[in-house]
């Protein structure tokens, strides 16, 4: 079969099983968008920003396991989209993204809408390619899709001049079945030997802790942690993007660690003798202040990538593999033994982490006359039973969001955890509803965030993903206003939304439903009105007191063991 | 903190280099010198990185490049028997009697003069890191109009090699 460029991009979308195409056309990629055209087994979604593209792909990507697609062209197109790109990157999301090029002869020349992508993306691609032969195309298609998606996954731009994607200039297409690359080969089975010296290590703890991360996600590994862990009896925290991949209600779950995590996962963490550390990064905002980092425990670091294991915290048991074989290995290597830990040691371990729990640090102090925002949160996840994919944007809404809404199921949980990037929620929630159109999908977001990506409100609308917005609007940049309240003396520099636009007004010039709700009595019944509004968009405006702060918190440059707790929850 | 020689096997395909030097500049690693070229096999170049760090810092330097997808293979020769050679050519004024002196330093050191004028010369020499800077402190830095050193390259003695 003799094939143009164009084509043979879409027929290796479709060998890739590749559902939808996020992008938006321009000059250098309107031969890609005339093959395009041409078909229906790809779906093209037509974005507002090339950012918004790769938000929406990265956001299909975390919630279905497949790789996020995206179409950009050359120049702005391309640059435009690096924001979603390094989002991509940091928290390892397996992705796709084309960009047009300048033709190959003109490259070099400052040529119109000429960047060098391929320079500009390298520190923030897992890797990237720039096509230099139409011969080659199909082949550097399928190792684009190879590299995203194995070992630690992550974004791959394909850099694609405009002469090799010309209609009538063919050559007879082949889509490699496999690929074989000398220079990339990520580990899978663990080292036997280090699986067992972790085992031993693990059953000899008297005050165990597992800390879970974001690599159990996207390695599908929840249903082995869940035994693991179960099967052991010992408490679990997890971190901001490791949520959901142990469910939120079982009694072992310490909650979330870290800046904004509970007290009592905070001091577990702190007191433990044994750190087992499963698909986790030893993050900054995980860690606090590293000198005072676990300052007794013997650390087990699974990960499937080497260059996580020592690099912030030195371990000692690393196991370099995938953390499904992993844990099913130390789950079958703990069964033949037939050994637990002390329980004695553990009921007196659970004691001490009981005492913790009791501060009750997630209290907060409602508000006759205004809206908590913690409280929105809370009847959220009574309204949606605590299933539903949660997006969200950066700031205090984000840590809110993952404080109060427990969840129970992995990939429920879609936030821009490594890059922190305001902007992300809207177009995250419409590649998400778009994998599951008949999910509930809320967006969590804030009035401030919301307007970073709020272009993408026409997507919604074209593409009609009734996607629920919950923006607590506390007029100010929260995050931003609290650190500036804790440590600048209150002096609130430029962190102030002045000129907001009328949201309501807003939504319904784009189309849909909206809604602005000041009473906190008034939180519970919007909720239920916006999701009995199944095929609609509605975002819901909600007044939030502005003086909330994010508790408890972690400062910078302290320990686990001494957290900020909120001074209002003695009252609540 | 200790220096390090580490030797590369990756693509050769444009980029390579940048993905390298990228690396070490993004995240903020030395590097002392850096060679690269071709080898045998012309899908392949070998690199030669000098850098220096805490024991910590270079085995994250390992572990980064090992990640880069066109780095094939690589090995850090300071933990095994190595060789390490660099040429360097230097351009010197040599006049009156210091032309004697420099021409009797050049065959101490084993160089060789590759160009002769009335006032100067330039003087070829191969050898380590120590040599060659020995070989300037001997001829005094004051003399010298110019310098240029190819860095670092190295290779492991006895059996050990590295192929893709």
């Amino acid at each position: 079969m003799e094939l143009s460029g164009g084509e043979i991009l879409i027929e290796a979308l479709k060998e890739e099983g590749v559902e939808f195409l996020f992008g938006y056309p321009g000059g250098a990629v309107l031969h890609i968008y005339d093959a395009l055209y041409e078909q229906n087994s790809v779906k093209h979604i037509l974005v507002r920003h090339e950012q918004g593209a790769t938000h929406a792909a990265d956001g299909y990507a975390r919630a279905t396991g497949k790789p996020g697609v995206v179409l950009v062209t050359s120049g702005p197109g391309a640059t435009n989209a690096v924001t979603g790109i390094a989002t991509a990157f940091m928290d390892s999301i397996p992705m796709v993204v084309l960009s047009g090029q300048v033709q190959s002869r003109f490259i070099g020349s400052d040529a119109f809408q000429e960047v060098d992508c391929v320079g500009i993306t390298r520190p923030c691609v897992k890797h990237n390619f720039l096509v230099d032969s139409l011969e080659n195309f199909a082949e550097t298609m399928k190792k684009a899709f190879h590299v995203a998606t194995t070992g630690r996954p992550g974004p791959v731009v394909v850099d694609i001049p405009k002469d090799f994607t010309a209609p009538g200039v063919t050559v007879p297409f082949n889509y490699p079945k496999t690929v074989n690359m000398r220079s990339y080969s990520p580990a899978e089975q663990g080292h036997p030997g280090q699986i067992r010296k972790a085992v031993d290590l693990i059953l000899s703890a008297k005050r165990p802790m597992i800390y879970s991360g974001g690599g159990v996600v996207l390695g599908n590994a929840a249903a082995q942690l869940t035994e693991f862990t179960e099967m052991l009896g010992y408490p679990i925290t997890q971190t901001l993007m490791g949520l959901g991949a142990f469910p939120a209600s079982n009694k072992q779950n310490l909650g979330m660690l870290g800046m904004h995590g509970t007290y009592e996962a905070n001091m577990a963490m702190h007191d433990c003798d044994v750190l087992i550390a499963i698909g986790a990064r030893f993050d900054d905002r995980v860690t606090g202040e590293i000198e005072s980092f676990c300052p007794n425990a013997k650390i087990v670091h699974v990960d499937v990538d080497p260059a996580s294991i020592s690099k912030n915290v030195t371990v000692d048991v690393p196991i370099v593999g995938n953390v499904t074989h992993v844990l099913d290995a130390m789950i079958a290597l703990i069964k033949d033994t037939g050994k637990r830990a002390d329980p004695a040691d553990l009921a007196q371990w659970w004691a001490t982490i009981k005492g913790w729990a009791d501060t009750n640090c997630m209290a907060y102090q409602l508000d006759e006359k205004l809206i908590k925002p913690q409280a929105v949160i809370e009847a959220l996840w009574r309204e949606t039973n605590g299933d539903a994919y949660i997006c969200s944007d950066v700031g205090q809404h984000q840590m809110w969001a993952a404080q109060f809404y427990g969840f129970d199921k992995p990939r429920r949980w879609i936030n821009s955890g490594g890059l922190g990037t305001m902007g992300f929620g809207i177009p995250a929630a419409i590649g998400v509803q778009l994998a599951f159109p008949d999910e509930v999908v809320a967006c969590v977001t804030g009035e401030a965030s919301v307007q970073m990506c709020i272009q993408e409100l026409s997507t919604a609308m074209q593409y009609s993903t009734p996607i629920k917005i919950i923006s607590l609007n506390n007029r100010y940049m929260g995050m931003v206003r609290q650190w500036q309240e804790f440590n600048y003396d209150k002096r609130y520099s430029h962190s102030y939304m002045d000129a907001l636009p009328d949201f309501v007004k807003l939504a319904e010039s784009y189309g849909h439903v909206g809604m602005r709700i000041e009473k906190p009595g008034d939180v519970e019944g919007a909720l239920k009105e916006a999701f009995a509004m199944k095929d609609r968009l509605v975002f819901m405006d909600f007044q939030t007191d502005q003086k909330e702060n994010v508790y408890p918190m972690i400062e910078a440059g302290k320990g686990h063991h001494e957290m900020r707790l909120n001074p209002a929850r003695e009252l609540a | 903190m200790r220096r390090h020689v580490i030797s590369v096997l990756l693509e050769n395909e444009s980029g390579a280099l940048s993905r390298v030097s990228g690396l070490f500049s993004a995240r903020g690693y030395n590097i002392e010198s850096l060679t690269v070229a071709a080898t045998h096999d012309p899908t392949l170049s070998r690199m030669t990185i000098v850098t220096i760090g805490t024991d910590r810092i270079v085995e994250q330097i390992i572990k980064q490049l090992n990640k880069l997808v066109d780095v094939v293979r690589l090995t850090d020769l300071t933990e095994v028997p190595f060789i390490e050679r660099e040429i360097m050519m230097v351009k010197v004024r040599a006049v009156d009697a210091g032309r004697d002196e420099l021409k009797r330093l050049t065959d101490i050191f084993r160089g060789h003069i590759l160009d002769v004028t009335e006032s100067s010369y330039v003087i070829e020499l191969t050898g380590d890191d120590y040599k060659l800077s020995g070989f300037l402190d001997a001829i005094g830095r004051d003399n010298i109009i110019e310098a240029v050193r190819s860095g670092a390259t190295g290779i492991a003695r006895g059996d050990k090699s590295l192929k893709p």
